[in-house]
């Protein structure tokens, strides 16, 4: 259950954020979409409390995220490459995050077991250190250490940018099995619509930091989004005239 | 735009205060060196009546050109220039390089050696026997010195900071040579005087100088170009990973898993790895010290060396305590980790190094049980309240370091900066030292500098957990900080 109310972000004198009120139930599979500089990241970093909202707050499961640090045990995100160790091999990696999440070795092992196909034979026993691998295997590892220790909520900030086709579509089958049982909350921002619209049961579209949608997705969900960016596309267009 | 990444970088408020502080520097060597520039030719006269200055000068000239690059290799900060955006530009690759270069002459370091050489060639002129012309020779010869000293320092740098031991044979040499002389075998410098004073005979021979100085420009220049791709710095580094696990930091329960982040941060990554043999190499610091009876009636100095010798990896890592992680800053603040067990594992690591280097130290005791005793309670003192202080300090460091590069080149790193910020750390506890042994006793001075280390000790946790609360305030804009990824 995560709340955001009153919240905005202002860098210099522009509005990079506002959002009056907005709920996301626990379980539910969240996707923002956006062009770029509409705000995705800005909410999810305010999320994580890696910058601090101008007014307002974020409840993370009833925590105030800038005041508590007890949202951490149980919230598990990547948004870039800033979240990787690069000196670390992934399997260290993996060792590392499980151990803050309370998982030992074997725990891990386990785990990682069931996402040799997400690797693909890339990433492990390759005895290379994370700085070394190429963007998307980065992105791969960031993701699956995300889900380390069952966490109750997942950010994940364009997951699907830099990966492969074979990559995004088990992605994509990870992310399902994930919300399934509706236990965890899955928050996942693209550029994509149509990948999330297959995976997000509901869909926010932020325009300059205002949320200007809010769709719970259906058949109809991915033509009314196409329009909606194409018709902005149009509109911006018939001002330059 | 160097102007402008100067100003727009994270830490412009530090990096300013810092500035001032050593332009003062800067002002103070140069009036020094304009008096003594001024006043060599006197003095010297007034010292060895019978002798020509001028011949004696030039004595000294080759002692004087290696130790000018002992200090510049040390302290000088080569221009680098971000060359990523550089290279999809339309700017022609030896241009940028005779930017680099010809920047590097205007240094600081380069000018300091005037001061002495033109007042001291113009006394000659006007009191010496010999011609203008040929002093005009000298000076320009000596000028064009100073020049091949700062080409040849950053060809050093450039070429061997990724390869220090390729530098062996060379400093093998120098030493070889330094020791002849030493010996009185073949004294070189003796000879190199000779030829100087050949050249102030035949002041057209100034040219061999500016000749070295052109060549060594070239090689400067050959040696950039060909490191001027993007991939140059790429392709040696796929080495296999090392996988050690450092398992014995187990026992160490919660913070466990920092611990052995903090070692294989170290020991994998170039900057911290070459603390580590600072340290090591420093240790020998004491030989300076120890043997000479000056020193022996003033032991106030002892507790700096002593706080030196223990702390230096203290004052080394410490410092940039939470820029050591700033590339994955955001990672360690979004995940199960509290500040405080993040902070306690840096602390436990620094008090461990202290604790060894300590241990490292007690052979010094040779040169008296004194000695033994105020390294232990530096030793002491540095876990008990330095090593707060550091991370206190850290709280304000908004800097990123890049971990694979070498320390030498860079800004962030050694450099006279870093020196001026860990001055207090060791002149605080030997202001209380001196003033303890002064006015009641050596003893009572121990007791004292030791009795605020055990303070420091019994207070830690709440010293930790008052840092942690400072270390969260500015967590934001720490965060912000370690983005930038300029210089």
């Amino acid at each position: 259950m995560i709340t955001a109310t009153n919240l905005s972000k202002i860098y210099g004198g522009t509005k990079v954020l506002n959002i009056d009120h907005l709920d996301i139930p626990a379980g539910q599979s969240f996707g923002l979409v956006g062009n770029n500089g509409a705000g995705k990241t800005t909410f999810f970093s305010l999320l994580l409390d890696l910058i601090q909202p101008t007014t307002g707050n974020i409840f993370n499961h009833e925590i105030t995220v800038s005041q508590s640090e007890e949202w951490k045990p149980f919230t598990a995100s990547f948004i870039d490459e800033s979240f990787l160790i690069g000196y670390l091999t992934p399997e260290e990696y993996f060792y590392f995050v499980g151990e803050l999440r309370g998982a030992n070795k074997a725990d891990i092992d386990d785990f990682l077991a069931n996402f040799e196909d997400f690797f693909h034979g890339e990433i492990i026993g390759r005895r290379k250190y994370l700085r070394d691998l190429s963007k998307g295997n980065q992105k791969k590892v960031g993701i699956v250490a995300a889900l380390i220790g069952n966490p109750k909520v997942v950010i994940l900030d364009e997951p699907f940018a830099n990966l492969d086709p074979t990559t995004q579509i088990r992605l994509k089958k990870i992310i399902k099995e994930l919300t399934e049982n509706r236990e965890t909350t899955v928050l996942i921002s693209s550029h994509d619509l149509i990948h999330v619209t297959e995976v997000c049961e509901r869909i926010v579209v932020l325009d300059k930091g205002e949320p200007v949608k809010d769709i719970k997705t259906s058949e109809a969900t991915l033509s009314e989004l196409e329009s909606y960016f194409s018709g902005e596309v149009g509109v911006t267009q018939a001002e330059e005239l | 735009m160097e102007w402008k990444s100067f100003f727009r970088s994270a830490s412009v408020g530090k990096s300013i205060g810092l500035k001032v502080l050593l332009i003062f520097l800067a002002l103070y060597f140069s009036v020094a060196f304009l008096i003594l520039g001024i006043g060599l030719y006197p003095l010297l006269q007034k010292a060895f009546p019978n002798q020509d200055p001028l011949q004696l000068v030039n004595r000294f000239v080759l002692l004087w050109l290696v130790f000018e690059l002992g200090y510049r290799f040390m302290l000088q900060t080569l221009p680098v220039l971000d060359i990523k955006p550089l290279l999809n530009l339309p700017i022609a690759r030896r241009k940028a390089v005779n930017f680099v270069l010809i920047k590097s002459m205007y240094s600081f370091f380069n000018f300091l050696p005037l001061f002495i050489i033109i007042p001291f060639g113009i006394f000659c002129i006007y009191k010496a026997e010999y011609g203008t012309l040929n002093l005009i020779g000298w000076m320009t010869a000596m000028i064009a010195i100073t020049q091949c000293v700062n080409f040849l320092n950053f060809i050093i740098k450039k070429k061997f900071t990724d390869n220090l031991k390729a530098l062996i044979p060379a400093i093998l040499s120098v030493v070889a040579l330094a020791a002849l002389e030493y010996f009185e075998v073949f004294e070189i410098s003796f000879w190199f005087g000779k030829m100087m004073d050949f050249l102030v005979l035949n002041p057209y021979l100034a040219i061999v100088p500016i000749i070295l100085v052109i060549a060594l420009y070239k090689w400067n220049q050959l040696n950039l170009e060909s490191k001027f791709y993007l991939d140059a710095g790429l392709k040696e580094k796929q080495q296999d990973a090392d996988t050690r696990d450092f398992v014995w930091t187990k026992k160490f329960g919660a913070l466990a898993p920092f611990l052995q982040q903090d070692l294989k941060l170290i020991w994998r990554n170039k900057r911290p790895k070459t603390t580590i043999y600072m340290s090591l190499l420093l240790l020998g610091y004491g030989m300076f010290f120890y043997p000479s009876d000056n020193y022996q009636a003033f032991e106030a100095f002892y507790v700096f060396i002593g706080i030196f010798m223990t702390g230096i990896f203290m004052i080394n890592f410490g410092q940039f305590v939470p820029s050591w992680d700033a590339s994955y800053y955001p990672m360690i603040m979004s995940q199960n980790i509290p500040m405080k067990d993040y902070l306690s594992s840096k602390a436990m690591l620094i008090s461990f190094s202290v604790i060894i280097l300590a241990i490292l130290t007690t052979p010094y005791i040779y040169f008296g049980w004194n000695i033994l005793l105020i390294n232990m309670v530096a030793a002491l003192y540095n876990i008990g309240v330095n090593v707060p202080i550091l991370l206190y300090a850290g709280s304000f460091n908004k800097k990123r370091i890049d971990l694979d590069k070498s320390p030498f080149m860079n800004y962030q790193g050694t450099g006279a900066m870093q020196w001026l910020v860990s001055i207090p750390l060791m002149v605080v506890p030997m202001l209380i030292f001196w003033l303890l042994n002064f006015f009641i006793g050596f003893e009572v001075a121990l007791i004292g500098l030791s009795g605020l280390g055990i303070l420091g000790l019994l207070l830690r946790p709440n010293l930790m957990e008052y840092i942690a609360g400072v270390y969260r305030k500015r967590k934001y804009a720490m965060i912000n900080g370690f983005k930038q990824t300029g210089e």
